[in-house]
């Protein structure tokens, strides 16, 4: 049966709920799941962990807006845009314990793994407001900046070996083009507005400026599967100018990527707002194992 | 009544006016060795009502008889709006959602920049009139863009284009 109401499905008569809980096991019913011949298990688990960690940190980033954003329509906006990187990085973390073989599902990867196991660039965890770190205009820059990068990636990855992350990147490059616009957008209304708005557009380019050259540092696992991320900066460098010249903004000068020992995000190597955000984003989970809502 | 014929008539748990085969959700109904396999490919990746629509199918299939379901979740090719039928497109306009135009394979080459929103017209599904603006490119579900009419004065809502 159909129901004349959404809600009405809500009230359910078996085990599969929309909302949290059961039923989230399974991002993948059905799709194929042999590893390729032409790809290394482990290498493609590291791989598939570091694109649904940067997608799921930045989504737990942009959910941090909901309710206080400068106005309705982007609360709406942020929390959508969060909503499609967090389906992005449910099926690649679906993928992930798929590979692993270790019977990890989504939930276990997302809640039970600690700072040093994650794999996503600093540049999605790192706090640029609301609560601290910058405010509505540093999160546009940021944002301008990852789904730039993320544009760049996905679209060399349509063609990659492993059939689920060929096609999670090309159904995501349809939405990041639209986070893209949105960003850039704003990155122009607030970089030629006001001489307030444009000093604090200048302030969060500033802000996220160090954390770019981390995005071009290809980790041996990417260049292993014949990903080269420094092979992405042209592209991303020529769309960044042409946002920036439009919002009447400079591009500041390079800033080498802050490492420890030569390790970085995709090394476990995370700054210090990481254990914040994971204490929050884990935190019910790991009180209440197993719950359900 | 066939598998298809079944599957072909459960609605999308967030826009009822339409059938997933409206909608360009359900992709195939085939029965293999007794089982009825039913492949979905959703809207968008983080689409909540994925799982529901999962449910409802198999409960629908259920009540008429066929016992042994499977669905299956296909990724790719990528949903777009273009998959949305002629008469879903009527079915939209008549709920007051204007529907998506059509846009065509994703072009190759890099992925084009719009620092201004593009323009498209849109005519307002409750006075026909093409003077209408985008107020949010981002409206109460992923699918959908929020605008208003110039002339009647309404905001309405758009199946926006992907």
């Amino acid at each position: 049966m159909s129901f004349d109401n959404a809600y009405e499905s809500l009230i359910d008569h078996e085990d599969t709920h929309w909302a949290f809980g059961t039923g989230f096991s399974e991002a993948l019913p059905g799709v194929d799941r042999e590893v390729p011949s032409t790809v290394d298990a482990p290498d493609l688990f590291a791989y598939c962990l570091m694109l649904g960690d940067d997608a799921l940190v930045l989504s737990q980033r942009l959910a941090e807006w909901c309710s206080r954003a400068p106005e309705l329509e982007e609360d709406v906006a942020l929390a959508n845009i969060a909503l499609d990187l967090l389906g992005q990085a449910r099926l690649l973390l679906t993928r992930a314990g798929e590979v692993e073989g270790a019977g990890r599902d989504e939930d276990a990867l997302a809640y039970l793994r600690d700072e040093r196991e994650f794999r996503n660039v600093h540049l999605a965890e790192i706090e640029c407001g609301p609560l601290a770190g910058g405010d509505f205009a540093t999160t546009m820059a940021r944002l301008l900046v990852f789904s730039s990068w993320k544009i760049a990636q996905y679209s060399r990855l349509r063609t990659f070996d492993d059939p689920v992350v060929a096609a999670v990147a090309a159904k995501g490059l349809k939405e990041l083009a639209y986070h893209r616009d949105h960003a850039a957008q704003w990155v122009v209304r607030l970089g030629d507005g006001t001489p307030e708005s444009h000093e604090r557009m200048r302030a969060g380019v500033r802000r996220v400026w160090p954390y770019l050259d981390e995005l071009f540092t290809a980790h041996a696992v990417e260049l292993r599967l014949g990903v080269d991320s420094a092979a992405f900066r042209a592209e991303v460098d020529g769309v960044l100018d042409a946002v920036f010249a439009a919002a009447r903004l400079e591009r500041p000068e390079p800033v080498p990527a802050a490492r420890v020992n030569g390790r970085a995000g995709r090394d476990g190597v995370h700054t210090e707002a990481m254990g914040y955000l994971l204490a929050e984003m884990q935190h019910v989970h790991r009180s209440l194992p197993g719950a359900t809502w | 009544m066939t598998p298809l014929d079944v599957a072909s008539r459960v609605r999308d748990p967030e826009l009822p006016v339409l059938t997933l085969a409206d909608l360009g959700v359900l992709r195939d109904v085939v029965v293999r060795d007794g089982r009825v396999v039913v492949t979905i490919t959703p809207t968008y990746s983080g689409c909540p009502a994925v799982q529901e629509m999962g449910a409802d199918l198999r409960r629908t299939l259920r009540a008429a008889g066929y016992e042994d379901v499977e669905v299956r979740l296909s990724l790719s090719p990528a949903w777009t709006t273009d998959w949305i039928s002629d008469d879903g497109r009527r079915k939209l306009a008549e709920a007051g959602i204007a529907p998506p135009s059509r846009i065509g394979p994703l072009a190759a080459g890099p992925v084009p920049l719009n620092l201004v929103p593009p323009s498209r017209r849109v005519a307002c599904p409750r006075c026909g009139s093409l003077r209408t603006t985008e107020l949010s490119r981002f409206g109460s579900t992923a699918c959908k863009a929020l605008r208003r009419c110039a002339d009647c004065a309404e905001p309405f809502e758009h199946i926006k284009e992907i």
